[in-house]
């Protein structure tokens, strides 16, 4: 085992992210001894984070109007330099990847990224990456000097209370970063969204280009709202306005792993694969029967997205609701 | 204003999907092309150039064997003209080793503002822009949908975790643009003609002050130990035509699934 890893939490609100304790999952797996920086937030998670295993938080405090990368990389440096780490480990997501590129220029070592699992082998870290699409896994050994730097993708780990004390907290404020850190929010617009969070949601409900126009993805949205589920989206439809980004599904949106997803209008390409083959049931409707998508359903339909959409609705909206059709449950 | 932008070129879409297993790296055949994502950087280095009605675009690619074609794709769209480097010692290099290179190349072509792509079609680490934006020193704005010059400033708006964000950051800056951000434009006939006649200048990491040490697979630090395929748990299941009773055939397994 590793004798420490720090992880990089980051903080909405009084909770840490679900990114951020799978991290600490996934570090507790090759080291004794976690440590996290914690970033935002209004004051440490520490009796949350504690419970999940990190003996020591390093409070970070927000970055204010700058753009945090920069500082945050300046920070991780400080705190390799005192204890020096056999891992750091980020999330994938948009802060955590310009995060993992500054430091691993500061402090020279490379980028493990897109990691979907992680061992130990000798006392040398070894990741798993999913390549096309999810149907190659490749394991890499890291052979440079520690820190190692392990980008992981989200929900690739699942978190898991350990039944620890409350973490320690020690004060780590942001440094500056000079030109770099230049950059500043002038304005956040948060995208308030309906239901469940995405990629918590039991359900999930996406629509594709074969939707054939934006109005309709109202009814993937209906539906979504109707099975208690969160709407989903592929990358073709948020690129072209139809949905907004945070309901992307895939390799550069969010990564999923419902009870049930279901793909309306989705042809199935690897980049959208992999952010829902984690889903235990796959609906998939389509009027080409030869879409990729239809290999990973357990139920697949040829027909018109939109037409089927408006149906579902219309049966579980109707008096009596669900399942009508054969008693329901 | 003076804008480079990277163009990464990958393998075409019909190129063989697989991994040598020796060395753990993508099967690369037959003409590489531009990698689909950098065509947004590309069209956005053009329209902030056309917008400032001065300066020039300048495209920057890391490519094994002096490889042009995709880098001739970016020319033909408008670009005036690109650097590609290229050397044996490059071999195998990660993320860090080509951010190195191109943070060399930004600096020799005396950009004030470097285009990138989020994440690259093939290697997708994403990680590229924010090394090279360290390396130099300089802010980087990262996934941005919209962008414009204001002063000498860059307004941009950020795709973020939580929602958009509006972003101002002064020159010397990295930029990367997701896809959506702005309409790729074909390039004209004349622009196909005329990117034969630009200006490609062809580097090696001597040439351009690289140390080869940090480039490379040494450089790199890691190595493929396994490629296996992933057992599908799933198989296909049953596929049926929509007679019009699809609904209830959707909604029976939702309900068997606990769903409804
Ligand atoms: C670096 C990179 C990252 C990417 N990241 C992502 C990502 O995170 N998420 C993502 O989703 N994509 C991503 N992509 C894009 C991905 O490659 C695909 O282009 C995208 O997923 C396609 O979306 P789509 O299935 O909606 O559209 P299309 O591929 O155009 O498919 C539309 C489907 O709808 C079907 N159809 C048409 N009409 C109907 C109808 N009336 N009824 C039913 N079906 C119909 C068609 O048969 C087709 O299968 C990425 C690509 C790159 C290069
Ligand atoms: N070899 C390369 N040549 C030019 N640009 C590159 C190269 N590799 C990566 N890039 C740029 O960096 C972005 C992110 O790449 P990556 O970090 O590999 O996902 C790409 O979209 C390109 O704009």
């Amino acid at each position: 085992m590793l004798e420490l890893a720090l992880v990089l939490v980051e903080q909405a609100g009084p909770a840490p992210s679900s990114d951020g304790l799978e991290l600490v999952a996934a570090a507790r797996g090759i080291a004794r001894r976690v440590e996290a920086a914690v970033l935002g937030g209004e004051g440490v998670a520490a009796e949350t984070l504690g419970a999940h295993g990190v003996a020591c938080c390093h409070e970070l405090g927000g970055a204010g109007e700058s753009l945090p990368a920069p500082r945050v990389a300046a920070a991780l440096a400080q705190l390799v330099a005192g204890s020096p780490p056999g891992a750091v480990l980020l999330a994938s997501t948009t802060t955590g990847r310009d995060v993992a590129g500054r430091l691993s220029a500061r402090l020279d070592r490379p980028v493990l990224a897109n990691v979907v699992g992680m061992e130990l082998e000798a006392d040398r870290i070894v990741v798993h990456n999913s390549a096309f699409g999810g149907t190659l896994l490749v394991s890499t050994r890291y052979e440079g000097e520690d820190p190692a730097i392990v980008l992981v993708r989200p929900k690739s780990f699942v978190a898991e209370e350990a039944g620890g004390q409350p973490a320690s907290v020690v004060q780590a404020p942001l440094p500056g970063a000079g030109a770099a850190g230049s950059a500043r929010v002038l304005e956040r617009r948060r995208q308030e969204l309906a239901g469940p969070a995405l990629e918590e949601a039991a359900v999930v409900v996406a629509g594709g280009r074969g939707l054939g126009s934006a109005e309709h993805y109202g009814l993937v949205e209906r539906l979504a709202a109707l099975l208690h589920g969160a709407p989903g989206a592929s990358r073709a439809i948020v690129d072209a306005g139809w949905a907004p980004y945070a309901c992307q599904v895939g390799q550069t949106g969010k990564t999923v792993r419902p009870d049930v997803y279901l793909a309306f209008g989705i042809s199935g390409a690897m980049q959208h694969l992999v952010g829902m083959r984690g889903a235990r049931h796959v609906v998939a409707v389509n009027k080409d029967p030869a879409a990729p998508i239809f290999q990973l359903a357990e139920l697949g339909v040829v027909g018109d997205a939109p037409d089927l959409l408006r149906r579902l609705v219309a049966r579980l909206e109707a008096p009596g609701g669900a399942g009508a059709g054969d008693g329901g449950k | 204003m003076e804008v480079a932008v990277c163009v990464k070129q990958i393998p075409g879409p019909d190129s063989p999907q697989e991994i040598d297993p020796s060395t753990g790296r993508l099967v690369r055949e037959g003409q590489p092309v531009i990698d689909e994502a950098d065509t947004y950087g590309v069209e956005t280095a053009l329209q902030l150039v056309e917008r400032a009605g001065a300066g020039s675009v300048t495209v920057l690619s890391m490519a094994p064997g002096g490889e042009t074609s995709g880098v001739r794709a970016a020319l033909a769209m408008g670009a005036d003209r690109a650097m590609v480097v290229s050397d044996e010692r490059l071999a195998g290099s990660d993320a860090l080793g080509t951010a190195r290179v191109l943070a060399a190349a930004c600096r020799r072509c005396g950009a004030e503002l470097l285009v990138a792509g989020t994440e690259s079609g093939d290697g997708y680490s994403g990680v590229v822009p924010a090394q090279v934006a360290e390396l130099l020193g300089w802010p980087a704005v990262t996934f941005v949908r919209r962008i414009e010059l204001d002063g000498g400033e860059l307004r941009a708006e950020r795709q973020g975790e939580l929602g958009t964000e509006v972003i101002a950051c002064p020159l010397p800056a990295v930029v990367t643009v997701t896809a959506g951000a702005v309409e790729p434009r074909y390039p004209s006939f004349a622009g196909i003609r005329s990117a034969r006649q630009k200006p490609v200048e062809e580097l090696d990491l001597s040439a351009l002050g690289v140390d080869p040490a940090g480039v490379g697979e040494a450089g790199a630090r890691q190595r493929v130990v396994a490629v296996r395929a992933v057992e599908e748990e799933r198989g296909s299941g049953e596929v049926l035509e929509d007679d019009g009773r699809a609904d209830e055939r959707v909604l029976r397994a939702l309900s068997e699934w606990k769903v409804i």
